[in-house]
């Protein structure tokens, strides 16, 4: 190592903080009280989102007990619990059963759909590919979800591609034997539960692909060639150490299509049977007739439903996976 | 390494593997079939209808398009309130990362909750909160109330992106920078900032898009303002605009997918790979 | 010269853990300081204090006369080289080494000219511009020093820094840290967990065990007379004999180590070295190490283990005529002196 004369002759400018100055009296406080600092991190946002958020929750979910004039359409604001013992009328029962039905169809849908591609995408996939891959799952995933819908309705029509395809391969008298079934037929293929499903499982596929994806490429490759090697054929490979470990991602991405699927009122209304989703109806209630009491206990349902939900899947693990 | 387990998984399910291989590429067609009937029909020349097959292509829609004033219009209101929300959701997503990145304190898993209501709960739902707290507010339905709605959404974004990279930043960065002299204020612009960078970046693209493609909530606070994603539900009652329609719609289509790509780009790099722990 | 750091009474606990428990203790200006303990001893715990990066839970740190208590890292005159060097990733070399500088608002010319000073110091002339992941571990070591010392501190820390580097690298790296400090005339205070590191360069030496100092010493004093039992184990090797065996070989009721290389081992029955305590027992293993030799005999319930030179000057015609059976009688020597007195 050589000399350092010239480091030793040059003086060094002072260290900033021996000035006593606002600024520095401000950071060495922030730097020990350490509470002080996280509260002033977190008070906007917590501003925005306890009076935006939570405010305007309140607003609404407070209004469920309120009466609602059907004479007047007006509301007033005497307390009531009328509005949640009609949601157990038959009718307004069907639509949340018929509702929750649905949504987990159309998470089981995913599943099945998504499953196979997030695991090729972790496992199989070399680096390229994944990277195709990728871009191939979250480009759907951005595109214009109202425009998607439409273009299902397109595909779905009698005049449309699937028909076309369909008549060409013969097909034709199986979809017409599968739309006599009692659940998942209809009248056509558009205006049928199952065409309802299909759409919804194909706008919410991404959201399932993504979480399982991340929560499998958690697993090392090793565990599922130690399970081999321990002489476990493929299948009893995937129950036993595959699925388990992947699961959280399962319950991630399901997080998101039981919550759209519940929610939804635009889809339902373009494809499908008539028959009123809980979307529908609180759309409706809300909008011309006005009586947002009842719109309010209708809300109630997906609110308590997906909270304990999300109580569950942070259980499972599924907030990791995010 | 990597390649040999490649090869042992394959070895080992063959069959399986090539009935994986198919499957996968199957759910990917299935994810793409209906964006190439839009580019399909944005060009057909058959301006009435949607029969199948297509009879020719054309390319007039695209200026008949363009000449449209309102939807000029609504592209420019649904790009000026992505931006301004997208810059809240920037703002606030990063104070909350900073503030969950540090040891528990009381009520933390209360608020990361709090963060993801937004986007778990149903559009709907959010959407008639917004509408029945601005309307006891007396508040009308506009440019600044749309904001809010997807501001408040967008945060969780943003926020997810900054906690990632944040949790790949060795503490002892922030140790070294104040050893060396540097206060919090000074550390954060020199050291944490340029490493949030480009997770920051990558947060306010996708929470950019969002905002272009939200429908739900915003038919509820935006009024009579029409943004894009409601000017083409509108449309869906116009069949016969259709070729329009769906002109308008790859035209967003192509131009978020270079953005999503981007921002994908940006927060991949440098990601650990799980496998080889 | 004076006191450069003093430790008077400290503790620290996170939480339920106690990482120091009143511990006093003063680093002299201008000394090499080393602080040395298995891990959880509580060393880096104390470095960290001295760097402000923790706050004692009670107790007084001074720091050049003053009081330390709520100084942030950045008011203080001490700079640290951290064990994974902590590097900002996203400067070049030359700006990393600059940083402290530019924090000052120094010119950009000026400093630059120092930083390029300094990496002339740690002999990384060239390296300016590249950046810290081109570097090999031994270079970002240098660079992470160069980037402490630029800023002319008055006292360095350094938490392990030798601890990624290889044996030869380490050796190396050794020796010029000696040299450095000897240069520069400030204070270091050195923490490792290897104990030949600390012999080789330190001027006074404190052994860490749970949280307290078992025994500050200069390493000749640590390595020949050791106070306790810990000391005397986790400072080259000695071995142990509990207090009634002390008892019954001269009388005092008090535990003692004698290190191996003190021991000697010969065959039963031969000649006695003058003034020499002996004790017999049984040989069980003998293990080549290339200049020496490390035998190890069954005296009662314990194995002593002694270190021999291959070629020993006494009488061990045993070793050298390959009459090692186990089981085989002999008889351990060491003279008194050798004896050390443990305190626990």
């Amino acid at each position: 190592m050589t000399e350092a004369s010239a480091m030793a002759s040059t003086a060094l400018p002072a260290l900033p903080t021996l000035n006593h100055n606002w600024r520095n009296s401000l950071s060495t406080l922030l730097y020990q009280r350490r509470t002080l600092t996280l509260f002033l991190l977190l008070l906007p946002p917590l501003l925005w989102f306890g009076v935006v958020y939570i405010g305007s929750l309140f607003t609404l979910l407070s209004q469920s007990i309120f009466t609602f004039d059907e004479m007047a359409m007006s509301v007033s604001a005497e307390l009531t619990t009328d509005n949640f013992v009609s949601l157990l009328n038959p009718a307004n029962y069907d639509i949340v059963l018929r509702t929750l039905g649905m949504a987990v169809a159309v998470t089981l849908g995913t599943v099945a759909i998504g499953f196979p591609v997030a695991y090729y995408m972790a496992h199989y996939a070399g680096p390229r590919e994944k990277g195709f891959f990728f871009v191939g799952v979250m480009l759907p995933m951005w595109a214009s979800y109202i425009v998607k819908a439409y273009a299902w309705t397109v595909l779905l029509a009698q005049g449309g591609v699937i028909y076309w395809v369909l008549r060409q391969l013969g097909l034709l008298p199986v979809l017409e034997a599968v739309l006599r079934l009692p659940v998942i037929g209809g009248d056509t293929l558009a205006t049928s539960n199952l065409g309802r499903f299909l759409v919804l499982t194909y706008i919410w596929l991404p959201f399932m692909i993504l979480p399982i994806q991340a929560a499998i490429e958690r697993v090392p490759a090793n565990l599922l060639l130690a399970s081999a090697d321990l002489g476990a054929h493929p299948f009893k490979t995937f129950t036993s150490v595959l699925w388990p470990l992947a699961f959280p991602g399962v319950v991630a991405g399901s997080i998101f299509t039981f919550s759209l699927t519940l929610g939804d009122y635009i889809i339902p209304q373009l494809v499908g049977p008539s028959g009123l989703y809980i979307g529908n109806m609180v759309y409706t209630l809300q909008g011309t007739i006005g009586n947002i009491p009842m719109a309010a206990a209708f809300t109630c349902v997906p609110i308590v439903l997906i909270t304990l939900y999300l109580a569950l899947a942070r259980r499972l693990g599924a907030f990791n996976a995010l | 390494m990597r390649s040999d387990q490649h090869g042992l998984l394959r070895l080992l399910h063959l069959p399986k593997g090539l009935v994986l291989r198919l499957s996968a590429y199957t759910g990917l067609a299935f994810l793409h079939l209906p964006l190439v009937f839009i580019a399909l029909y944005a060009f057909n020349d058959n301006s009435a209808g949607y029969s199948f097959p297509i009879t020719g292509l054309t390319l007039r829609w695209v200026s008949l398009a363009w000449e449209r004033d309102e939807i000029r219009a609504a592209i420019g209101l649904s790009l000026s309130v992505a931006a301004m929300a997208t810059f809240i959701a920037m703002v606030l997503g990063t104070l909350t990362a900073a503030a969950l990145n540090r040891d528990r304190f009381f009520g933390k898993n209360a608020f990361t909750t709090l963060l993801i209501l937004p986007i778990a709960l149903p559009g709907i739902v959010t959407g008639i909160a917004l509408l029945s707290a601005f309307k006891l507010m007396d508040v009308t339905p506009g440019y600044w109330t749309i904001v809010i709605g997807h501001a408040t959404f967008c945060v969780v974004i943003v926020h997810n992106n900054v906690v990632a990279r944040l949790r790949r930043l060795p503490a002892r960065l922030w140790e070294a920078s104040m050893d060396l002299g540097a206060d919090t204020l000074t550390t954060l612009r020199h050291i944490i900032l340029p490493q949030l960078g480009t997770a920051l970046l990558a947060g306010g693209i996708l929470a950019f898009a969002l905002s272009v493609d939200e429908l739900i909530v915003t038919t509820f606070t935006a009024g009579s303002d029409k943004t894009l994603p409601i000017w083409l539900m509108g449309q869906l009652s116009r069949p016969r605009d259709a070729a329009i329609t769906n002109v308008v719609a790859l035209a967003v289509m192509l131009l978020t997918a270079p953005l999503i790509i981007l921002a994908w780009r940006l927060t991949r790099d440098g990601d650990a790979k799980p496998n080889t722990r | 010269m004076g006191i450069a750091i003093a430790f008077k009474d400290i503790s620290k606990h996170y939480g339920e853990v106690s990482a120091l428990k009143q511990v006093s203790f003063s680093v002299e200006e201008g000394e090499f300081f080393s602080m040395l303990g298995p891990s959880g001893s509580g060393k880096t715990t104390s470095l960290r204090l001295m760097a402000g990066f923790e706050q004692p839970s009670s107790g007084s740190l001074s720091l050049l006369g003053q009081e330390a208590a709520g100084t942030p890292p950045y008011a203080r005159d001490v700079n640290t080289v951290f064990q994974d060097y902590a590097l900002f990733p996203h400067m070049n070399v030359l700006d990393n080494v600059a940083y402290g500088l530019m924090v000052r608002k120094m010119p950009k010319a000026e400093r630059h000219a120092l930083a390029q000073e300094a990496l002339a110091m740690v002999a990384l002339p060239e390296h300016g511009k590249r950046t810290p992941a081109q570097l090999s571990g031994g270079q970002r070591q240098r660079v992470a020093l160069a980037r402490a010392l630029v800023n002319r501190p008055r006292i360095l820390l350094l938490d392990e820094p030798l601890g990624a580097l290889d044996l030869k690298l380490r050796e190396q790296m050794q020796v010029e840290l000696k040299v450095l400090h000897r240069k520069l005339g400030i204070t270091f205070v050195y923490v490792t967990h290897d104990q030949g590191e600390a012999l080789s360069m330190s001027d006074r030496i404190a052994v860490f065990n749970h949280g307290r100092i078992e025994q500050i010493a200069t390493p000749r004093g640590l390595y020949h007379q050791p106070r306790t039992r810990f000391v005397a184990d986790f400072v080259g090797s000695a071995n142990v004999f509990a207090a009634d065996v002390a008892q019954a070989l001269c009388g005092k009721r008090q535990s003692f180590a004698v290190r191996q290389e003190n021991i000697l081992v010969s065959a039963a029955g031969s000649a006695p070295i003058d003034g020499a305590l002996l004790m017999p027992g049984e040989l069980l293993t003998v293990q080549f190490l290339g200049a020496s030799q490390r035998l190890e005999v069954q005296v009662g319930s314990q194995v002593i283990t002694a270190l021999q030179a291959d070629k020993s000057s006494a009488s061990s015609s045993l070793i050298e005529s390959n009459l090692f059976e186990p089981g085989l009688p002999v008889t351990l020597q060491w003279r008194a002196q050798h004896m050390v007195l443990l305190d626990d």
